[in-house]
């Protein structure tokens, strides 16, 4: 009887164990895998005009649904990733891209913090040079030197 | 005395900086599309779904194309001057009802006038990524060739419409 019982509740618990194993990963809505891989790694790089600090692929805006939707069917039709961002581009600049390109107008994005470096790199250099010198320039007085010999006895 | 001049130099220049910044408005992007043709589309109207409205029916003409909604707040701020606008008559206002419902849509226009000529139902919101329309409302200037040649993010006031759009549309009237 009391063993029946604890196979019984051994059974149960077994049985408990598995539900976990039901569980499943979302599964992409679209049954094209491929096309789902290329719509998530284009809306990681482009960004969500509504909430801007947001890539269309973490908003939840109305419009951030609408392009990944609009990317999703470029994806479907075969369109390259240059185009899907291409088309975007035509339509909404190169704001949305969350890398902008290097034109005249962004020379100063990209190339700025290379100039700051090589600005402060030089500033550090002349800095250390000019120590340097000072350091090494200045002789020691009679009255000094006779210290310097007396502490190092 | 001149070891400091540089670090003062370098604040006052990223003052200048942030100084300029509190007047620039981020989410005013600049669109690709001023000085490009009006994408093309063809709509069903809000009074007749059975009729259609294409921009091709304005050529010829300069016209303001004004993207609204009845869920959107600052579209309130500016249907009065739109109604305003169109009293006047001196051009036309297309309206694109964006991502709403013909219901809504129609109550909205009973309660507050219609100022649009013409109201065209995007209803799934396809024509306005044609237009990279992010925030609603927004207006575009179209001349009579059927060009983009001003874009309001945001609604219109009655500074815009004074400063930029009524001038603007005088000088393209004439040409």
């Amino acid at each position: 009887m009391k063993l029946t019982r604890i196979v019984r509740l051994i059974v149960i618990l077994c049985l408990l164990q598995s539900v976990s194993l039901w569980a499943q990963e979302a599964q992409p809505l679209q049954a094209n895998a491929a096309v789902e891989v290329q719509v998530e790694r284009l809306s990681t790089q482009l960004r969500c005009l509504v909430c801007q600090n947001q890539t269309i692929a973490d908003s939840h805006a109305e419009l951030a649904q609408d392009l990944k939707q609009e990317i999703r069917e470029m994806a479907a039709k075969g369109m390259t990733d240059q185009a899907i961002i291409d088309y975007l581009v035509a339509r909404y600049g190169d704001f949305v891209r969350y890398k902008p390109p290097f034109n005249p107008a962004t020379s100063f994005l990209w190339l700025g913090p290379f100039g700051l470096l090589l600005a402060g790199g030089f500033g550090l250099f002349v800095m250390l040079r000019r120590r340097q010198k000072m350091s090494a320039d200045v002789p020691l007085s009679a009255d000094e030197a006779r210290k310097v010999s007396e502490l190092l006895k | 005395m001149k070891r400091g001049l540089i670090p003062l130099a370098i604040f006052l220049i990223v003052v200048g900086f942030l100084f300029k910044g509190l007047f620039l408005d981020p989410r005013e992007v600049p669109s690709p599309l001023v000085g490009k043709p009006a994408p093309q589309f063809s709509l069903p109207r809000l009074d007749n779904p059975e009729t259609k409205f294409s921009p091709k029916d304005m050529l010829g003409k300069v016209w303001l194309f004004n993207v609204w909604a009845s869920w959107c707040g600052a579209c309130r701020d500016e249907h009065p001057i739109l109604v305003e606008l169109s009293k006047a008559g001196f051009v036309p206002v297309i309206g694109m009802d964006y991502k709403d419902t013909r219901p809504e849509a129609q109550q909205w226009l009973d309660q507050g006038g219609n100022p649009y000529n013409v109201v065209a139902v995007d209803a799934d919101g396809r024509v306005g990524i044609d237009y990279g329309v992010y925030g609603v409302p927004e207006t575009y200037v179209i001349d009579k060739a059927g060009m983009i040649a001003y874009k309001q993010i945001g609604p219109v006031t009655y500074d815009a419409l004074r400063d930029k759009i009524i001038p603007l549309v005088k000088r393209l009237q004439a040409q």
